[in-house]
């Protein structure tokens, strides 16, 4: 049976005029990592700002790990843990002593604290560093350091708000292994995204925000069969044009259709990109 | 109990960062007060009376007093401020179970702290000075309570103010003004009603009142101790307010 660990009814969130989220509704299940994806300023990050308890939401119903969040807020606390899109350590602080510290806040007792922290130091292969500070590790390091914190009090669901910006291909990788292990350990996983195939890679279901609204929700597969799962692209007036078609055959006797004048063909697969694209006429990131 | 461990939580990284830096932090809280004290104490006041007492007696306290002050604002404010700005490990703290109370109370207590600290080796050099000075229970009791007071206060305008620019010109229009006016270097008494009027609505004024009236052994002020907890109490009710504003 699918458990909402994360559910939301109406959920809206206005900045004045401007409506950061605007009516989601949403239900993230327990066991699987859920993506949100959609370009800078969709609405993804006050989405977690509110489901984390950051941010007080304007209209709407939203529980999570089956308590509401405005009624019962430090239950949701002990129930989540959060790692920031900017890193949130203190930086004047080694690795050991920051994990202490999120110890200490969720009352983890000394000699349980002990043992959590140098198991969990071992899960993410950061023992060799623990007395370092902060300051002085790798980008990839510190935000592995960051997730260990939110881990100490063993949460049922972990947000990760754009984990791997700013990291490099392999510390990236390394992080996606690491979110797969979570997940596998139990670890109900929420993550936003504006990296196509970090979503693709990662995510069970992906949910597609563009101007505070959810405006696709389903397993990439199922996103991508909505719209075709072939893509062709070609220059039409020095704008790119993208047709979808259900399998190669068809994307090719397209092709193969097309006056021999038409420029740049290229047939791909098609990606959660194409299905943001058709859906809203614009390219992630135009926004 | 749970509340009293929580507290403690949330000091406990502000100690562990005050140890790292523990030389500079002090030494730049204690830099101006000092200059004061030789400046206006043992330079200008030593031929001086006032109110009957010789001007170095007069002013140790008030420089006592301005030193708690500055220092426990400040300590609490900055620390408060680079956490929310620099480190932006503010939200981890209101994503904990820590209760909002608890936050503010423990981001409060490291300003308590340096605050204690810097207005005790300001004491002792005043002693050194001017020996004649009274230094019991009481005195003891009204720093502590006017370190906690402004420490708070400190708590409060961080929350308060979102910008490193607002905050510099909150001190300079507001915390350094004070720091000269609220009866720290001189006697209440010499200024006009309106004058009193304004210096009493702050918080300064009662503490350096206090200070000074138990060390040089005068009539005690209790009304203006009792003043200095509404405060106190009116700033805690005011940071919890805002932190409960800004989150859930």
């Amino acid at each position: 049976m699918l458990i909402d660990i994360i559910y939301t009814e109406n959920l809206t969130k206005n900045y004045g005029a401007v409506k950061a989220i605007n009516n989601l509704n949403l239900q993230v299940y327990s066991g699987e990592i859920f993506g949100f994806l959609g370009p800078n300023g969709a609405g993804k990050t006050t989405t977690i700002r509110v489901l984390t308890t950051l941010t007080r939401p304007t209209f709407g119903f939203v529980s999570v790990g089956g308590y509401d969040i405005k009624q019962e807020p430090e239950k949701v606390k002990k129930v989540i843990g959060v790692v920031q899109q900017h890193l949130s350590l203190d930086r004047d602080l080694t690795i050991r002593e920051n994990m202490e510290f999120h110890a200490r806040l969720h009352r983890i007792g000394f000699s349980e604290r002990k043992r959590r922290i140098d198991e969990l130091l071992e899960y993410v292969e950061l023992t060799e560093f623990a007395d370092r500070m902060v300051d002085t590790l790798s980008g990839g390091m510190k935000k592995r350091a960051a997730i260990v914190c939110s881990l100490l009090h063993e949460p049922k669901v972990l947000f990760l708000d754009e984990p791997t910006v700013g990291l490099d291909a392999q510390a990236r990788r390394r992080l996606w292994d690491l979110v797969r292990r979570l997940n596998n350990d139990g670890t109900t996983i929420f993550l936003t995204t504006h990296y196509i195939e970090e979503a693709e890679a990662l995510c069970g279901r992906v949910g597609i925000m563009h101007h505070g609204q959810l405006i696709a929700l389903d397993a990439p597969m199922d996103l991508r069969k909505k719209i075709g799962l072939i893509t062709v692209e070609t220059l039409v007036d020095n704008k790119t044009r993208y047709q979808f078609f259900a399998d190669r055959a068809a994307a090719n006797s397209f092709v193969q259709s097309l006056p021999p004048s038409t420029k740049t063909v290229i047939i791909r697969d098609s990606n959660l990109e194409d299905v943001f694209v058709e859906q809203t006429g614009e390219k992630v990131g135009d926004a | 109990m749970d509340a009293v461990y929580d507290v403690y939580s949330v000091l406990w990284v502000d100690l562990r960062n005050m140890r790292r830096h523990w030389r500079s932090t002090v030494a730049t809280s204690l830099i101006l007060p000092f200059l004061y004290l030789i400046a206006f104490g043992y330079g200008l006041g030593r031929g001086i009376n006032l109110d009957g007492v010789n001007y170095l007696t007069f002013v140790v306290p008030g420089i006592v007093a301005l030193t708690a002050f500055s220092t426990s604002f400040n300590g609490a404010a900055s620390k408060l401020q680079i956490d929310k700005f620099f480190y932006k490990s503010f939200d981890e703290l209101l994503m904990s179970p820590v209760s909002l109370p608890s936050i503010v109370i423990g981001k409060a207590l490291i300003g308590v702290l340096r605050g204690l600290i810097s207005s005790t080796a300001i004491l002792i050099v005043g002693l050194y000075l001017t020996p004649t000075l009274t230094i019991g229970p009481l005195f003891v009791v009204v720093l502590f309570v006017s370190c906690f007071v402004f420490a708070l206060f400190g708590v409060l305008v961080a929350l308060v103010i979102n910008s490193h620019q607002g905050m510099s010109t909150f001190s300079n229009l507001v915390i350094l003004p004070m720091t000269f006016l609220c009866g720290t270097f001189f006697a209440l008494s010499q200024m006009p009603d309106v004058a009193k009027a304004v210096l009493y609505v702050l918080p300064l004024t009662h503490s350096s009142q206090c200070l000074r009236a138990a060390a040089l052994a005068q009539p005690f002020p209790w009304l203006s101790l009792v003043a200095l907890l509404g405060f106190g109490a009116s700033f805690f009710v005011g940071s919890v307010f805002a932190l409960k504003k800004a989150s859930i």
